[in-house]
């Protein structure tokens, strides 16, 4: 669905990029400055690269070697700006409608207004709206422009915290409800855990890695890449108890798992991002602990880090997870490959529900 | 207003009919050149700027020379102007091009500033939403640069009004043909007992200056309280 072969250099800088993607979300992900902008720009036609080969949906855009350059207004590919870029002459209506009149494919508005809760918002300008209204404008506007593709520019790195869970779910109900592919660029982990189910890599101006993005948060090698902190992998359960005590029960392939209240049916499958550094090994099942989610697993990789730590890959059957210990806890407890061991988790992050289907993993 | 002659009535009726034809014509062209100059990279931009801003520093009387050099009867482009039936040096038309000439300048400038002022960001995200370059620029660039545009058109229509040095070089003072404001009253000043058509004129003048002033500082502020939103 896309294909992007790409090579670009400006000043002293390159970026060389090569992914395919079948549709979803695409997170391009990598610290700033690791050339994401510029590959979208590439696929929006807002750059003009020194040598590329850019497919949307079987429509070559840009090849470089053919003398192919389709200038951006005849993509069909909308962009939501990091800082939304709405026009401040129009009102938000206007704004909405901007694209409908260049596109010979209608996208029906309600719907639209309905799924980003537009509708307060209509007939203002867009001087007084919040951040996160400025965002949900420039999502509205840029899916009624019918475009065969969304690229979405850390649509979130402008606002707060709060603000950010505010737009989130919208993103997951457009992914959800609006099937149209989706690149989705930004250097939060936890957003893109959320969100993706592709992930492509950029670091130094290449590409680290790309693929399913549980395979690749699991992977211990690419730690380095994605950043010691925001090392963490993604469990799928499915929700089989909700307890008295407020506490949801999931069943994943280590065990049992517990999380704050949830409103999902009995059934429903969540994505639960466990970062590395929550995790707590022991080689015995553990007794008098607060810490409720254990899972057992067999040690399936060890990493020496450039720090005190380690990063150690814990296989539970079908999934894994991380945990980063120090060397010295690792030395302490003999830590070997094949080893049984209990991972205690203190606290996880809910991610994306697939309700009622079975994991995609 | 039969406080007016007919002689004083005759200059500012012409005035206005000069000003009003050499602001119109000159401000397709002036967006046009303020566009180039703000955003294109060529070859010549510099020169073009240089040749645009001429008139401002140049003595007038130079300019309505070379005007006369150039569209004379027998100047470079008069000869081909004069073979079409086209006269300009010594009509109301050829004030028309010197009061646009000198105009030009002030209007350039203050439409070069509003294009500036427009984020760029703002017409990539109307040509990822479809919109070819031209409907880009009619849609996002030119309502937005809209106060710039009318501070330039009020401040070369009062400069046109007020033109004298290269018009009275270039097609001379005759009165009602070329007798504008300005031609008038250095006529009037020049005549025993004409002070008191000259001052009537002179009140005219500045009544229009600063009501043009005024006008174009209201927009300027207006465009700068937008670019700084």
């Amino acid at each position: 669905m896309i294909d992007v072969d790409m090579h670009h250099s400006f000043g002293d800088a390159s970026i060389s990029a090569q992914f395919k993607s079948d549709g979803g979300v695409t997170a391009l992900f990598g610290r700033s400055g690791a050339g994401k902008t510029t590959v979208i720009n590439a696929i929006a036609g807002l750059l003009r690269p020194d040598q590329a080969r850019i497919v949307v949906k079987d429509r070559v855009l840009v090849d470089t070697a053919q003398g192919v350059f389709v200038p951006p207004h005849q993509r069909r590919i909308g962009y939501v700006f990091q800082d939304a870029r709405l026009f401040p002459h129009l009102t938000v209506r206007k704004n909405l409608l901007y694209g409908a009149r260049f596109s010979e494919r209608r996208v029906p508005m309600d719907p639209v207004v309905e799924l980003l809760d537009l509708k307060p918002l209509l007939e203002r300008g867009t001087e007084a709206l919040s951040g996160g209204e400025r965002q949900r404008v420039a999502i509205g506007r840029a899916l009624l422009s019918a475009p065969d593709m969304l690229l979405m520019d850390e649509p979130l790195a402008a606002l707060d915290q709060g603000r950010k869970h505010e737009i989130l779910p919208y993103l997951m109900r457009l992914r959800d409800e609006a099937a149209v592919p989706i690149v989705y660029v930004s250097h939060a982990i936890s957003e893109v855990a959320q969100l993706a189910n592709t992930l492509v890599v950029l670091d130094n101006g290449a590409i680290a890695a790309t693929g399913p993005i549980d395979q690749l948060l699991s992977d211990p090698d690419l730690v380095p890449h994605l950043g010691v902190r925001d090392a963490g992998s993604i469990v799928t359960g499915r929700v089989v108890a909700h307890h008295a005590d407020g506490l949801t029960e999931l069943q994943t392939s280590g065990g049992a798992l517990f999380l704050p209240h949830r409103t999902e049916p009995l059934g429903a499958v969540l994505r639960v991002r466990i970062e590395a550094q929550d995790v707590i090994l022991s080689l015995n099942r553990p007794t008098g602990f607060s810490a409720l989610n254990v899972l057992k697993g067999e040690i399936s990789a060890i990493r020496d880090g450039a720090g005190p730590g380690v990063i150690v890959q814990i296989d539970l059957g079908d999934e894994r997870v991380l945990a980063r210990v120090t060397k010295r806890s690792a030395l302490n407890l003999q830590l070997e490959i094949r080893q049984n061991v209990y991972a205690m988790v203190k606290t996880v992050a809910v991610g994306r529900s697939d309700i009622g289907a079975v994991g995609n993993t | 207003m039969d406080w007016l002659g007919p002689e004083e009535w005759q200059a500012v009726a012409l005035s206005l009919k000069v000003a009003f034809w050499a602001t119109v014509l000159s401000l397709p062209l002036g967006i046009w050149i303020a566009y180039l100059l703000a955003r294109k990279e060529f070859w010549g931009r510099q020169a073009l700027n240089v040749l645009v801003h001429l008139p401002l520093v140049l003595p007038p009387v130079v300019t309505g020379y070379i005007l006369l050099l150039a569209f004379g009867r027998t100047g470079l482009f008069g000869v081909w102007l004069d073979a079409l039936g086209v006269q300009l040096a010594f009509r109301w038309t050829g004030a028309v091009l010197a009061a646009a000439i000198m105009a030009f300048p002030l209007m350039v400038r203050a439409i070069r500033l509003s294009i500036e002022a427009v984020d760029n960001g703002l017409e990539e995200a109307g040509a990822t939403l479809g919109a070819s370059r031209l409907q880009v620029f009619v849609t996002i660039t030119l309502p937005l640069m809209a106060p710039g545009i009318l501070a330039g058109t009020v401040l070369a229509f009062a400069k046109a009004m007020g033109e004298f040095g290269a018009t009275i070089t270039f097609v001379a003072n005759i009165p009602g043909q070329t007798q504008t404001v300005p031609s008038a009253i250095y006529a009037f000043l020049q005549v025993p007992g004409g002070e008191a058509s000259a001052v009537r004129l002179v009140l005219i003048s500045t009544a229009l200056a600063v009501a043009a002033l005024i006008v174009s500082e209201i927009l300027a502020q207006r465009l700068a309280r937008k670019a700084r939103r």
